[in-house]
């Protein structure tokens, strides 16, 4: 049925810049002349039926779920909801759902049945009237367009203008993007401080989401201080820098100003090969071959090292940034003026002291918007963590250890799992929220530094 | 007097500058060697650490692009097997009568024993078989030659990951299993063909069985969604900010906002989506659609940053003489700037894609690294995507999945190495220098 709206809705749109174009020629050559080229005139109606249109289809769409679920819940049976709690009535409605998708397990009871009944009626008359209204708006609109051909009809500023409207809409989805995030991960962080206060979540050394899932179950009692968890990450983050950042700035250091033109042309697209790996494949790569070594290496000197190290996941994840670094470096130090390269040569220094004392200094402020860059996305990073550092957040600063990040509780917290109404899984979104924060001071700081440094030659 | 002073103190400095400048030349180029030694020698690390990884992959992986065979007679037993009550019947009964035969050394009688050379055969064995016979029940009572899988540990024994030389003990094939399977080797039964099922398969909990099949799929739905979403949206956003949006504090705020959004951690983009997406928009989870919007929504920044440069890079001269034959600025933009433009687009595109391809945090957060035994059909199935498969097989126990997460791994970059080869090639063969 949806298929179908989308197939009325392209094939009106077609038939509007059809019929409009065709009659603007049909004026053209009667002689009389146009304002807007016939091209312009089919266009304006293309674009006024796709655009309201295809708004309508989204919207009918977005909101026939959640309407058509409603109806059918208020036509069960009286008291038949009055037992259950909010999870139930999610477990009922699923069950009619997969009744009416023909997928009958067992014998349901027949309110079920009817119950499923009526929403598959209650889908099929949403998708008829989606069909209908989408078909007669379509008509209204080409009948409208159509009616709007006249040789002084300005055509071009019309079609000019909706494209404006449309770019517009485009950029503004950076905001809306920007506000979601900002709005889910706010809103979730809000039900979770109702939850657990803010001071225990900011100030608590201890962490241990797991709440107990039946009520009074003994188990462990849910902790939420994040403090383990944000130290274990930077303990990553040190470790995962101390590697990359004398690494890649070298690298950049000597493809800028030692490295042969050939040997260049070959390390560049290497190290871009470096940055294009997927994150996964570096975790699988520590799981593989750097855990295991860390681990034997440990053994053979006699150091206690645990299964899942920091150090292992934070050298992978070293490696991961060398070629970000280098390749900031290297642009940083490219946007040096020759003339200053030039000066300290001329001066008899040698080009070792040239780019350490003259093309370093210069390029520093790139270079540190560059390393806070990837500050930001070592904190930030994910699947290297989740796959190679630990669970269990313990306040340690030991790389030999086994320590846990951000990201990967926010995984582990909600994978397999979506109801929002418990603080484990909300646990999650506050964690997210921090991150985003923590994130985006360093992002800006960094761009800021970045920008203000680059404009600084220009 | 005093010129003999000058002379007296001046010939000296300057003989002392010189010696120290001499003294020192020395040392400064030996500095200049060291720096020029560590660089080299970092070069060399990112170059060994491309290397271990690739060669990693690659010795762990390759063994996963084949898989143990064996070749069977099988009498497909009318008493087993009834045409009544297909799909049902002992087809697991039939194949293992079918392999004992070759097994005279086993007690069929002993239920441990038969249960123990059952396990030499995949557990998918017996499916191919029932669709074999489901398809022409005609087979019934007839005798058919079948190639069927073995299962892993037979599989890791036929490719030497298994050592012999270990303890029984500590082996997961003991020595009357591994001596069955020589006896069928001897007999020539086992073939180690191209594994096919490694892309036509689905998933599965068997090693010997899975494949990448709903992966590929999968990751082809999010991808096309992730396209229809952001290259319109990006390409937009891209041509008014660079075009025509006036330079004030709105536009500003919209292109930080844009540079922040391209830094933004990806599982961030994985919470919103779970709480948006399907939170409150009730889409369904696991499915490719989601995912898809979700890498839109981290792939339009990057889009919009290189159309923006590729815009830019077009000269002030075209659009100047467009304007001056009397065309408007859309038309200038889309009659004369965007298609000289277009291929940097396309290549900042490609590469956005492939980002999004290796993509696996927030794709995880939406249910994408469900078990699922079926490729999806439409972009609101449940389906996995090819990283999270990946992910998904990096966590199983089971050996056999080692070498397929490097045969997937391998699949993956050949994919990203294709289509970043496909950018360098447009942006080689349009680049235009103006």
């Amino acid at each position: 049925m949806t298929t179908l709206a989308f197939a009325v809705l392209l094939g009106a749109s077609l038939l509007g810049y059809a019929l409009n174009r065709q009659a603007a020629s049909a004026i053209h050559a009667g002689g009389t002349r146009l304002h807007s080229l016939s091209n312009h005139h089919g266009l304006y109606a293309l674009l006024l039926v796709l655009v309201p249109v295809l708004v309508l289809i989204l919207a009918w769409l977005a909101l026939q779920g959640p309407v058509i679920d409603r109806l059918t819940m208020a036509g069960l049976p009286e008291g038949t909801l009055e037992a259950l709690d909010g999870g139930g009535a999610q477990l009922v409605l699923a069950e009619i759902k997969s009744l009416a998708g023909g997928r009958v397990f067992g014998d349901p009871e027949p309110w079920k049945q009817v119950a499923a009944e009526r929403y598959a009626s209650l889908r099929l008359l949403s998708g008829q009237m989606l069909l209908a209204v989408v078909a007669g708006l379509s008509a209204i609109i080409l009948f409208f367009a159509r009616s709007r051909v006249g040789a002084g009809f300005r055509a071009r500023q019309r079609v000019e203008g909706i494209v404006s409207g449309l770019m517009i809409f485009c950029s503004v989805a950076a905001i809306f993007t920007t506000v979601g995030i900002v709005a889910a991960l706010l809103f979730e962080t809000l039900r979770f401080l109702e939850m657990v206060p803010l001071t225990e979540f900011l100030f608590g050394t201890n962490w241990e989401p797991q709440i107990p899932i039946r009520e009074g179950q003994v188990a462990a009692e849910g902790a939420f201080g994040w403090l383990p968890v944000i130290l274990g990450t930077l303990v990553i983050t040190v470790v995962a820098l101390l590697l990359a950042v004398p690494v890649g700035l070298l690298s950049a250091i000597y493809l800028h100003e030692f490295a042969p033109a050939r040997l260049r042309a070959v390390a560049k697209p290497v190290l871009e090969i470096l940055a294009g790996v997927p994150t996964v494949v570096y975790g699988f790569f520590a799981i593989l071959v750097v855990a295991p070594a860390i681990r034997d290496f440990g053994a053979a000197i006699g150091l206690p090292v645990s299964p899942n190290t920091a150090l292992a996941a934070g050298s992978v994840m070293g490696v991961m940034l060398i070629p970000f670094i280098s390749s900031f470096s290297d642009d940083a130090l490219s946007a040096v003026p020759r003339s200053l390269r030039d000066g300290a040569l001329a001066l008899g220094a040698t080009r070792a002291e040239t780019v350490l004392n003259v093309l370093f200094p210069a390029a520093l402020p790139g270079i540190v918007g560059g390393v806070l860059l990837a500050v930001s996305r070592a904190i930030g990073e994910t699947m290297i963590v989740v796959m190679a550092a630990g669970l269990i957040a313990k306040m340690t600063v030991n790389p030999l250890d086994s320590v846990t990040t951000v990201t990967v509780q926010i995984v582990t917290l909600l994978i397999g799992d979506t109801s929002f109404d418990n603080p484990k899984t909300l646990a999650a979104f506050a964690l997210g929220m921090m991150l985003f924060l923590v994130t985006l001071a360093i992002n800006v700081f960094a761009l800021r530094i970045v920008r203000k440094y680059r404009e600084a030659y220009d | 007097m005093t010129d003999s002073t000058t002379e007296m103190t001046g010939a000296p400095r300057r003989h002392a500058t010189t010696e120290a400048v001499r003294a020192s030349i020395g040392r400064r180029h030996r500095k200049q060697v060291y720096v020029k030694a560590l660089g080299l020698g970092a070069i060399s690390f990112a170059f060994l650490m491309l290397s271990i990884l690739v060669i990693s992959l690659a010795s762990s992986g390759y063994k996963a692009f084949t898989q143990t065979h064996i070749t069977l007679d099988v009498f497909v037993d009318s008493e087993e097997i009834s045409a009544e009550k297909l799909p049902r019947g002992g087809f697991d009964d039939v194949l293992t009568a079918a392999l004992l035969v070759h097994l005279p050394e086993v007690d069929a009688s002993d239920r441990a024993t038969r249960r123990k050379a059952e396990g030499i055969l995949s557990k998918g064995a017996q499916f191919q078989l029932r669709d074999m016979v489901v398809a022409d029940p005609g087979l019934i009572g007839q005798t058919v030659i079948m190639t069927v899988p073995l299962s892993d540990p037979y599989d890791q024994l036929n490719k030497d990951l298994i050592d012999r030389d270990t303890d029984e003990a500590n082996r997961r094939l003991k020595n009357d299993e591994i001596s069955w399977f020589d006896t069928l080797e001897v007999e020539g039964l086992i073939s180690t063909p191209l594994n096919t099922g490694l892309i036509t398969n689905a998933d599965s909990r068997f090693p010997e069985l899975a494949g990448l099949r709903g992966a590929l799929i999968g990751s082809a739905w999010a991808l096309l969604v992730c396209f229809l979403i952001s290259f319109p949206l990006g390409i937009g956003a891209a041509i008014y900010l660079e075009e025509f949006a006036p330079r004030n504090r709105i536009s500003d705020f919209i292109e930080v906002n844009i540079n922040n959004l391209a830094a933004v951690p990806s599982v961030v983009f994985g919470l919103l989506a779970l709480a948006v997406f399907i939170g409150w928009f009730g889409l369904p989870r696991s499915a490719p659609l989601v995912g898809g919007m979700t890498l839109a929504l981290m792939t339009m920044p990057t889009i919009i940053i290189a159309t923006r440069a590729a815009l830019k890079s077009v000269p002030p001269s075209i659009r100047e003489a467009a304007l001056g034959i009397g065309a408007s600025q859309q038309q200038v933009v889309f009659g004369h700037v965007l298609p000289l433009a277009m291929p940097g687009i396309m290549t900042g595109t490609i590469i956005g894609l492939a980002q999004a391809l290796g993509e696996t945090a927030p794709l995880l957060l939406i249910g994408m690294n469900a078990f699922i035994t079926s490729a999806p059909s439409t972009p609101l199935d449940s389906a996995t995507a090819l990283p999270t498969q990946i992910f998904i097989w990096a966590d199983s126990p089971e050996r056999g999945f080692v070498s397929r997460t490097s045969a997937a791994i391998l699949v993956l970059l050949t994919f990203l190495v294709t289509m970043n080869a496909i950018a360098i090639f447009l942006r080689n063969r349009f680049e235009r220098k103006w």
